[in-house]
Order: structure tokens, then C-alpha cells, then sequence
């Protein structure tokens, strides 16, 4: 764990800075608190700060861009003619890693010494099961290019890091030299570490954008990798999803419309469930219920939000999916074939939604102004008169906002619909029949064997940038709506 | 503690009394906001409210087409008669009692409609027209009598909440008229209105009387006395004193009118 | 004004309506309307109420059998002839016995308590005890010999798994009209099993090592437990802590105390609640794509499930911290400021201790939305057969392939066995238990910490 030492190393040389421009300070100043500019302990930290933050930087970019430059120089190493029919470069490289981490732990358990490892050969040796000896998992029998290329790429990769050790410990040492330098009784020192530690906030707040960039780069990189290996015309028109697990692209139809008409239709369930039931609750929580029924039921049914979606998925695939087969299945009406269906996943959902929509409606009902409902009492309307012709249509725009929030929730679900809608992608109107969604697509074509570098595999980031599209679409257009409505009343 | 002015009581037509109020008490939670209110208000006759704030006229007012039931900590004991019938007997309906007692807010409220609809919301839940061209009739007639059908006459289907603060008060008394009512309560309806808008409101309230028995709560008491034919002064939950307008402001019985309408108490 | 031509002189205003004691038609009418309406109100409620009631009575009714396990106690003697040829009692020799040698010892002892209770059965051969017993009772047995060499020649009484079958049958999972089509027990295992369970040998007991036992493979359903995933959760919780606590402090001090109105500021806002609704499956995909093939972190690790829940959760403890620090009010920053305190000073000394319980109470309310997440797990490799062996230590426990106690349920309820679903809901009342248990201590921090000002 040499990097785990070097942050050892690096805090060591903090502390110590800490103490020495702490000191520093002090005496310069005779030993008066008074003549410093700063408290003491600023001095310190000035100095501290000015160790870690350069030599940690300079860490996290070595860390990061190192692997890059190996990689790149030692692709170079291998020859056109080792890239097989079928396979790609990315491919050789990832053996080759697998070589190199396979030589680190041959050299570890003591198989043969580490100048050894150096010098192996691949007609003198069995390499391949030497490696398969010391528990690494190559696929085949390892070449002599792919031999070199992984020799030089662990001498590249130790020399690397010691290099960068070297230069950390240097970077710490120099910044441990100017804030101890700088710590005289004049130095303005708390405003420097007020400067810094704002710094510090900013970046922590900046995190939240680079997490959109990160998804937002993570998708569009994938997804062109997937558009170039399979035409973006098909994905978006064929009417079938059928991915092939043996043969490479070609043989595989990967159409998203099916997978998006079962995502519509289980939402639509699950809406059809949740508005009615959590709009009534909301009204009759906010305009009827004593304080005692609402201090009762209200956190009752925020008991349905706090329940992780795995839950729901187990009582969809357990519970209600039984349920419905009693009733529609072959021994009742015959609608339905088995306890995976549109309806499980739907009604199992909607029941997810409930508290949702209801606390969302909740807020809204409650911001319409008394005065509006004073005048409808004013004029000898009764309470479902005032509701239905005065309040709800003063918060219809907030109650879209709600529905559409609760939407895009729907359509991003994930456990319940791996676990109750079923796997075969299917254009079907009857809602009893099994369905499949984008997002549990997403998660079987990740979680299989399927290889990375596969369309069957890259297919779901394709899958994932029109989720993410139409979900913020959605909550965009739902916050916009919200913020326009409550600006209304305030 | 002043006692209620039972001598007034007998001065008063009781054949002429839309509305009588017999020893009223209200209760918010704990706090006695009303006591032993006795009034006769009269029909065809604008009767006002004044006194300081926090006095309890709103609140009096609101127990009259029992606005209060829809606030939960609130109390209301006693008897009000409106036209001989008790408005607190389990019977009734406190829906149809505002049928006919209407009301119009401190604060114009429209609701968030056309104007048209804003008008004829009243008349819809009450069943009052037939048609649609009766509704619209009742709608114009209302509007009329609102004293705002020529500036609204060319955009009845625009919002209402659109309307300036006098239009929107007016539009909510056209509101309030619109259901037919026979009591029309007016809470401060002028405290949020410029001078102009005043104006205008305070002349309807007085071609309202022509049809209605109106009953203003006020802290204006100028606006009192240029409106109303009879007066009553509310004090911290008491009526200290009612009577003709005329005579509460130039010949006022008790101590604390007084001081209170020569301005050295409120 | 106007009015003259609508009301024609000689009508008379007064008696528009009629009395209000007696309804009218039409009141009635309306009030039939109003009752109804406020049935619907209150029939949303109660659906709402009954879902819930039939979701945790199902929890329930079909997790708490996974508590109880189905054990077998018996004599096992520890025969030298097969355990020990040489009689030298030499570890080596022992060890070189595998689980294969042990079974048949554990069968010949649960035939003799069939026999010696003298238990009528048309099952003849000690062999045909098989389907009684747990694949992995032997493994117990042989693990007690090593460890006490001493033990052969000798009869000692053990306490063995029973087959999850039996397991099922003494619990009503298993009929039998379902043994009819089972390969692995018949009917006259049943009657055994009865026999048995009335002479005291077979018996329900508390099960333990569901909660702190690893997960086993598909046949052994009887040996699975959720102490390994538990674990994986743990240590991926302390990763969410460490650092979304300090992360979305700072970020919320900024935002709330610091930032000026201008675009970035603008960018932030717009982007935390818009992260705060993006599909949880999403971060797993920037987790798979930046963490494991971006920056090559170990795939299935629970410090990589950290590193995305965190991305996830700091919207939640962002909204939640900046609106604690909003209702500080701003009369103590004033007074810090005033006395010539810097505004970092103001902030760090005064504010944010005032601000304390209400960013934790955000912080554990938003760990609990984490610690129930499965999806984005599932797409880092974080799947639930990973969890059969114990971490080695700190270090491992956050680097080597883990599961989580939300996606050790998800693998359970994807077997086929039917005990498989028994341990699923149990592991939900696990989960629910500790999510309750978080939620109950924010509660109690903001009843003992708050302040009205």
C-alpha cells in the first residue's frame, strides 16, 4: 500500500508544519499573543494546509493520469498481428494488465524471485501456468509479446510510482519550507486559511455539478461506443428487443420502443394507483381530518415512503403477484399466465407512490390561501363544494408538478419491476401479460457476462441517456411548473 | 364590568328586527373574546361595527352566517335569531343559513377564475338558474348592481384575480349579491382599497341598502358614519353602546364611545 | 343605478328564502354529495392504510420463520477405524479425511435414534437418513474433530442443521403433496421427521447465524444467513458517512452562508435538485463507468458502493443541512460579526454548533435512504453470492468483494428454492429493523435538540 504510506508521510509532515509555524510565529513575536497578527493555531494551519494540499493534488493527478501514459506506450509494444480476429486492443491490454498483476503475485507468494519474473520467456517457461498457479485467471496461453508488453508494463508502472512518491514527498517538503517561512508575527495568517478553507467549501459544493458531468460523460462516452457498433436508427425504431449472448452484434435486435411502452404502461398503472388514492388522502388530511386522525394516519402512510423499493419488489414478486394470479390467473378469469405481469409491478408501485403524491398535494392544498376557501364558505358553499370547484383548481398546477414528479419516479424504478414485470420485452395491450422495462434492462444487461466492450453491453448506457433524458425532462418541467405556482401565492 | 344595555333593547322595533342577538359569548380556546352581545339588527338599514382593534367586531360578525365553525378552537354560545329562527339550532344547515346571510372579506379574495365563473359560482351551487341564459342574466344583473359591469362588461371570461384591488372588492360584493342573499356582511371591506376605490365601494354599500339588511364592521369611523344608519361600539369584547349613527357620534351615552370616537382610545 | 331595471318597483325583496330549520331539496341533495365526497377521503385513507397493514403483515408472516432454524441433536461416534487408520491420532492423517468420511458417521447416529426409540419406519438403511440432515452438518463435524483431535473413539452429542425440507415441512412451507414431485425426500422421511419431532430429536430453534452467518449455495438454503452482507453494508455506511457528512457541510455552509448570486452559484442549486430526482440506477451507471473502468477501483467493493451512495445521498443531506443553518436566525451571526468575529468565525463558532442536530438528524435520515438502495449496487458488482466469506479486516472489508444487506435479499429472491424467499423476508425484517431503528434515533435527537426561536 504505498499510497496509503505516502499519506502517512504527507500528514506526518503536517502536523510538523503545524507545530513549526506554530512556534514560529510565536517567537518572532517575543512570545506575545498580543503582537500577532493571528491567532497562533493560524499559523499553524497555513503552514499545514500549504503541505497536504499541493502534495495531495499532486497524488490524486498522478494517480489518475499515470495509468493512462503506461497504458498508451505500452499498446504500442504490441504488435498488429497479436490483435486476433474478433478482439481489439482494449482486449489484449486487459490481458496483458492480467499478466502483470498475475507476475506481481507470482513474485509475492515466493513462486520464483521478482529479477526472475523479469526474465521470463514464454518458450522456456509455462507462464500461463505459473500464472493459473498463483490464482491469477488468464483466459488463454499467453504470447511472447504479451509477455513483454506486461514485463515492461510493471517496470513502467514501479518506476512510476516511485517516481511519484519522490515527487510528493517533494511537494509536501517545499510547501512545509514557505509556510513555515512565511509564519512571522505580521503575516496575515487567518485570512490565508480563511481564503483556503472557502476554497475548500466551494469545492465540496462544486461536487454536485461534477456528479452531473460524471453521468452526463460516463452516458454520452458509452453511448456513442454502442451507436458506432450498432446503428442508432434500429435502436430507436425496431419493435423488438431480443439481444443474442453468444454472437457479437448483428444477430442481436435491440429496439428500445418495446422496453419504453412497458416502462409507459407500468407507470400508467402505477398512477392510475397512486394520484386517486393520494390526492383523497392529501384532501382529506389537510381540509377534514381532526388533529388527531391526521397526527395518526399522516405518518402512517409516510411509513409506505420509508420502505427501501427491494421491499416492494419482493411483496410484488411474493405477495401481490400471487394475489392477482388467484383471481386472473388460469384458475379464475384466465387472463393471466403468470405472477409477473404489468399489473404486479404497476399496483406494487402505485402503492410505492401513495405517500409520495400525497405529501407533495399535501404541501400544495395547504398553500392555497384560507381567504379563497373564506369566500366559497362565505357564499354557503359546502366543503366538497369549496375543494372541487375552488381549491382544487387554484393548486391544478401543483398537483401536475406532483403527478409529473411522481412519474418520472415511476419510470426510474428499478427493484420493482426486476422483480415483479418480468424479462421478455413485449408490445402487448394486455396489462396481465409479463413486461420489461428500460431500468430493469439496464441492470440484466450489466449484471451478465456479457462483455463490456459488447453492443449487448453497451446498450444499456444507450439505455440509460434516454432514461436520464426523459427523467429530468420531467422533473425540470415539474420543478419549473411547482416554482411558478407557489410564487403565484407568495 | 359595564353592564349590557338592556334599556336599549326595549327602545328597539322588535317587529323590525331581521337579526337578534341574545347574550353571545364566543370562546378562541381560552380566551373569552365575546361577551354578552345583545343587538337587534334591522332590515333595509346599514348597521356598522367600530371600535378598537382586537374589540371582537369581526369576530361577532363572523358568528353571524357561523364563519366561525370553520375555525376549530372556536366557541359560540347564546342565541341569534334571523327572522325568528335560531341560526345555532341543530337544524340548521349552516350552507343554506349563508345562502342567506352573504359575505364580503376584509382582504378581496376572487378566486383564481374568469369572472364570469368568479359571479356565477353562487348561483351554480345554489341551483338559481334554470339555463345558461338565465345564469348569464343573473350574471349581468349581479355585475350591475356590483357597480363594475361597465368596466368588466368586454371581458367576463378574463381572470379575476386581473382586476385591480377596488374592482376585485367589488367584484367579490357582485359575488356576494349574486346568490340573493337577504343579510349582507361586510368585514372592513374598504381596508384594502385607496381613497378612490373607497368611494366608490362605500356608494354601493348605500344603494345596497335598498334591497338588504347590511352589516359592516369598520375602523374607519368616518366611513361609519357616512354609511350606516345605526352604530354599535364594540370594546374589548363588550357592545358598549348601539344606537342611531347620528346620536353615537355627536351625543354618545357612554364614556368610552367617546373617548374612543374624539380618538383617545384605539 | 342600474339596478332599477332588473327590480321592478313593487317586488318584494325580503322573503327570498324559505326557513332555515327545514331543508330544502336541494341542501339535502348537496349534503348527500358532501358525505360522499368525504367517504372517498376517507377511503383513500384507508386503502392507504391497508396496503401498509398487508405489506408488514406479509414481512411477518412469512420472514419470521427464517429466525427459527430446524436442528437434529444426536450421538455421533467418532468411529477410529474410519477417521483415524493409524490410531497415532497424527493431525495430518486426520485432516486428510474430507466431509465425505464424516456423513456416513452422522447417519448411522440419527438411524440409532431411530432405532434405539424403537420408531417404525420402511426406511432400512442408515444411508436413507440422508435427506434428514443438512449438506453441511458434516462440515460442522469434522471441524470439531481437527480442532479436538481427542473426540475419536468417543460418542458425543451434537447439535446438525436438518435439511432445509425438513425444515420446510415442520414450518408448512413443505407438503405432502410437494414431496410427491421432490427428488431429494419422500413421504417416509415425513413420518420420520413426525416421529422424531415428538421423541424431542428434531426441534425448532432460534436461529442465530441468520443474522450473523454468510450466505451458502443454492442447495443449502438451511446454512444462509445475512451476517456477511451485513457487514458489507456497515462498512459501506462508514464510507457515506466520512464523506457525505464533511462533503455536504461544507457544500451547505457555502451555498447558505457564503455564495454570492451568480451563474455557478445558480449552476449549483439547479443541479442539486435535479440530482436529488435522477433514477438511483443512474449512479450506478457513473458508478461503473467512472469508478470501476475510469479509475479501475476494485469491482463488488464496498468502498466503490460508498463512493456512489454518496454521490446519491449528498443531495438529500445538502437540502437538509442548508435548511437547518436557515433557521438559525440571523441575529447570531450578527452578534458574532458585531463583536469583530470574521465570517468564517461567526459560522464555524456559532452557527453551525446551533445548527448541529438538525444536520444530523438530515444525515442519518439520508444514510437510511442509502442503506436501503439496491439497484445501484447490482450494476458495480455488488451482487448477493459474493457475500459467503467474512472480510479479514478493516482494510478488506472495504476493498474485497462484498454484497449489501438490500442486494443479499434481491439474490435470495431470485432462487428457486422456495426457503430462499423465507430468508428474503427475513432479511427484510432486518433491514427494516435496523432503517427503523435510524429513524427512531433522528426522531429522538430532534425532540431532545430542538429549538424554537
Amino acid at each position: 500500500m504505498p499510497v496509503f504510506w505516502l499519506v502517512i508521510v504527507v500528514l506526518a509532515l503536517a502536523a510538523a508544519g503545524y507545530i513549526l509555524g506554530r512556534s514560529r510565529a510565536l517567537t518572532s513575536a517575543g512570545g506575545d499573543i498580543r503582537r500577532l497578527h493571528s491567532l497562533p493555531s493560524y499559523y499553524g494551519w497555513n503552514a499545514a494546509l500549504k503541505v497536504i494540499i499541493p502534495a495531495l493534488l499532486l497524488l490524486v493527478v498522478w494517480l489518475l493520469a499515470q495509468p493512462f501514459y503506461v497504458n498508451s506506450v505500452v499498446s504500442k509494444m504490441i504488435p498488429q498481428a497479436e490483435i486476433s480476429e474478433g478482439s481489439s486492443r482494449g482486449l489484449v491490454m486487459a490481458e496483458v494488465r492480467r499478466t502483470a498483476n498475475g507476475l506481481d503475485s507470482i513474485a509475492a507468494a515466493g513462486l520464483i524471485d521478482d529479477d526472475e519474473t523479469r526474465n521470463l520467456r514464454v518458450d522456456t517457461t509455462d507462464v500461463t501456468k505459473l500464472l493459473k498457479d498463483a490464482g491469477q485467471v488468464v483466459t488463454s496461453g499467453i504470447t511472447q509479446p504479451v509477455l513483454a508488453a506486461a514485463q515492461h508494463y510493471r517496470i513502467m508502472k514501479a518506476s512510476g510510482d516511485l517516481i511519484m512518491s519522490i515527487a510528493v514527498v517533494a511537494f509536501a517538503l517545499a510547501g512545509l519550507l514557505w509556510g513555515v517561512r512565511e509564519s512571522h508575527f505580521d503575516f496575515r495568517a487567518r485570512n490565508v486559511v480563511e481564503q483556503v478553507v472557502k476554497a475548500l467549501l466551494i469545492a465540496a459544493a462544486s461536487i454536485a455539478v461534477l456528479t452531473t458531468v460524471g453521468i452526463v460523460f460516463s452516458l454520452i462516452f458509452n453511448t456513442w461506443e454502442f451507436f458506432r457498433l450498432y446503428p442508432a436508427a434500429d435502436f430507436y425504431t425496431l419493435f423488438e428487443w431480443a439481444p443474442s449472448f453468444s454472437g457479437r452484434g448483428g444477430a442481436s435486435s435491440l429496439g428500445i420502443l418495446p422496453l419504453l411502452w412497458g416502462t409507459f404502461y407500468i407507470s400508467l398503472v402505477a398512477l392510475v394507483v397512486a394520484v386517486p388514492v393520494g390526492l383523497f388522502a392529501a384532501i382529506y388530511l389537510s381540509e377534514y381530518a381532526s388533529p388527531t386522525v391526521r397526527g395518526f394516519a399522516k405518518p402512517m402512510l409516510e411509513l409506505l415512503a420509508g420502505i427501501p423499493t427491494i421491499v416492494y419488489g419482493l411483496f410484488a414478486l411474493l405477495t401481490v403477484g400471487p394475489m392477482l394470479l388467484t383471481v386472473f390467473g388460469d384458475d379464475g378469469l384466465g387472463w393471466m399466465q403468470g405472477g409477473r405481469a404489468v399489473m404486479t409491478a404497476g399496483i406494487t408501485m402505485g402503492i410505492m407512490l401513495i405517500p409520495f403524491v400525497s405529501s407533495l398535494s399535501d404541501d400544495i392544498i395547504n398553500s392555497v390561501p384560507q381567504s379563497m376557501r373564506d369566500g366559497s364558505y362565505g357564499l354557503g358553499a359546502t366543503k366538497s363544494e369549496t375543494i372541487k370547484q375552488v381549491v382544487l383548481p387554484a393548486a391544478l398546477p401543483g398537483i401536475i408538478g406532483a403527478v409529473l414528479l411522481a412519474a418520472s419516479r415511476a419510470i426510474g424504478e428499478t427493484m420493482i419491476v426486476v422483480l415483479g414485470a418480468g424479462a421478455a420485452a413485449r408490445l402487448s395491450l394486455n396489462p396481465f401479460e409479463a413486461m420489461t422495462t428500460v431500468t430493469a434492462k439496464i441492470v440484466s444487461q450489466l449484471t451478465g457476462d456479457s462483455d463490456f466492450a459488447s453492443p449487448e453491453a453497451l446498450v444499456a448506457f444507450a439505455l440509460g441517456m434516454n432514461l436520464f433524458i426523459l427523467t429530468l425532462a420531467l422533473n425540470v418541467l415539474a420543478l419549473y411548473i411547482v416554482r411558478k405556482y407557489r410564487e403565484q401565492y407568495e | 364590568m359595564y353592564d349590557a344595555p338592556k334599556s336599549l333593547e326595549t327602545t328597539l322595533d322588535q317587529k323590525t328586527a331581521k337579526i337578534t342577538a341574545r347574550d353571545v359569548q364566543v370562546h378562541y380556546g381560552d380566551n373569552h373574546a365575546i361577551k354578552d352581545v345583545n343587538v337587534n339588527i334591522e332590515a333595509n338599514t346599514v348597521t356598522a361595527f367600530i371600535g378598537p382593534s382586537g374589540c371582537g367586531k369581526s369576530t361577532f360578525l363572523r358568528c353571524i352566517n357561523r364563519m366561525n365553525d370553520t375555525i376549530d378552537i372556536c366557541r359560540v354560545q347564546g342565541e341569534i335569531l334571523l327572522d325568528g329562527e335560531d341560526i345555532n339550532d341543530k337544524r340548521v344547515d349552516p350552507v343554506q343559513l349563508r345562502a342567506k346571510v352573504g359575505m364580503v372579506f376584509q382582504k378581496p379574495n376572487p378566486f383564481p377564475k374568469s369572472i364570469y365563473d368568479n359571479i356565477a359560482y353562487g348561483p351554480r351551487i345554489h341551483g338559481l338558474a334554470k339555463n345558461k341564459a338565465d345564469l348569464d342574466a343573473i350574471v349581468e344583473k349581479s355585475l350591475r348592481r356590483g357597480a363594475i359591469w361597465e368596466e368588466v362588461k368586454d371581458r367576463l371570461h378574463a381572470s379575476g384575480t386581473g382586476l385591480s384591488g377596488g374592482q376585485q372588492q367589488r367584484l367579490c360584493i357582485a359575488r356576494a349579491i349574486a346568490t340573493e342573499p337577504e343579510v349582507l356582511l361586510m368585514d372592513e371591506p374598504c381596508s384594502a382599497l385607496d381613497p378612490i376605490a373607497t368611494a366608490q365601494v362605500e356608494e354601493l354599500i348605500d344603494e345596497l341598502r335598498q334591497q338588504y339588511s347590511v352589516v359592516i364592521v369598520t375602523h374607519s369611523m368616518q366611513q361609519a358614519a357616512r354609511v350606516s344608519q345605526r352604530t354599535a361600539f364594540f370594546h374589548l369584547g363588550n357592545l358598549v353602546e348601539f344606537g342611531d349613527t347620528v346620536k353615537i357620534f355627536t351625543n354618545p351615552e357612554d364614556s368610552r364611545t367617546e373617548s374612543y370616537i374624539t380618538g383617545r382610545i384605539g | 343605478m342600474t339596478d332599477t331595471s332588473f327590480t321592478p318597483p313593487g317586488r318584494v325583496p325580503a322573503p327570498r328564502h324559505g326557513s332555515l330549520i327545514t331543508l330544502d331539496a336541494r341542501t339535502k341533495k348537496r349534503n348527500a354529495a358532501e358525505k360522499r365526497f368525504r367517504m372517498y377521503g376517507i377511503a383513500a385513507i384507508a386503502t392507504g392504510l391497508i396496503f401498509l397493514t398487508v405489506l408488514l403483515s406479509a414481512i411477518i408472516a412469512n420472514g419470521k420463520g427464517a429466525f427459527q432454524q430446524t436442528f437434529i441433536t444426536t450421538q455421533v461416534f467418532f468411529d477410529p477405524a474410519k477417521l483415524d487408520k493409524n490410531g497415532d491420532r497424527n493431525i495430518d492423517d486426520i485432516k486428510k479425511v474430507s466431509t465425505f468420511g464424516y456423513t456416513p458417521l452422522l447417519h448411522n447416529a440419527i438411524f440409532a435414534e431411530v432405532t434405539d426409540r424403537g420408531i417404525e419406519t420402511p426406511l432400512t438403511k442408515a444411508s436413507e437418513m440422508k435427506a434428514l440432515i443438512s449438506a453441511s452438518a458434516a462440515a460442522q463435524v469434522r471441524d470439531a474433530v481437527i480442532a479436538n483431535p481427542d473426540l475419536i473413539g468417543e460418542t458425543v452429542e451434537f447439535r446438525i442443521l436438518a435439511s432445509s425440507r425438513v425444515d420446510g415441512y415442520l414450518k408448512g412451507r413443505v407438503s405432502r403433496e410437494s414431496v410427491i414431485r421432490d427428488k431429494s425426500i419422500d413421504a417416509e422421511h415425513l413420518d420420520l421427521t413426525d416421529a422424531l419431532a415428538d421423541a424431542g430429536v428434531i426441534e425448532k430453534r432460534f436461529n442465530l447465524s441468520f443474522i450473523t452467518g454468510a450466505d451458502a449455495s443454492e442447495s443449502r438454503a438451511e446454512q444462509a444467513g445475512m451476517g456477511v452482507s451485513i457487514l458489507g453494508s456497515l462498512f459501506m455506511m462508514l464510507v457515506v458517512l466520512v464523506l457525505s457528512l464533511p462533503i455536504g457541510v461544507a457544500a451547505s455552509i457555502y451555498l447558505e452562508e457564503f455564495a454570492k448570486q451568480n451563474r455557478w452559484t445558480d449552476l449549483i442549486e439547479v443541479n442539486i435538485s435535479n440530482l436529488a430526482a435522477v433514477p438511483s440506477i443512474v449512479f450506478g451507471i457513473l458508478g461503473l463507468a467512472v469508478f470501476i473502468q475510469f479509475a479501475h477501483l476494485p469491482q463488488s467493493a464496498p468502498l466503490v458502493g460508498g463512493l456512489v451512495l454518496t454521490l446519491m445521498t449528498l443531495p438529500t443531506i445538502i437540502i437538509s443541512t442548508r435548511a437547518s443553518l436557515k433557521a438559525v436566525p440571523p441575529s447570531i451571526r450578527d452578534a458574532a460579526l458585531g463583536i469583530g468575529a470574521s465570517k468564517m468565525q461567526s459560522v464555524v463558532h456559532h452557527v453551525l454548533p446551533l445548527a448541529a442536530p438538525g444536520i444530523l438528524t438530515g444525515t442519518i435520515i439520508g444514510l437510511a435512504q442509502a442503506l436501503g438502495e439496491t439497484a445501484p449496487l447490482l450494476l458495480i458488482g455488488m451482487v448477493g453470492y459474493i457475500a459467503s466469506n467474512y472480510p479479514d479486516g478493516i482494510a478488506s472489508g472495504f476493498l474485497d468483494p462484498n454484497s449489501a444487506m438490500p442486494a443479499q435479499i434481491y439474490e435470495w429472491a431470485k432462487r428457486a428454492d422456495p426457503a430462499y424467499y423465507e430468508r428474503a423476508w427475513g432479511g427484510i425484517i432486518i433491514l427494516l429493523v435496523v432503517l427503523l431503528s435510524m429513524n427512531l434515533i433522528a426522531i429522538i435527537l430532534r425532540r431532545r435538540f430542538e429549538r424554537r426561536w
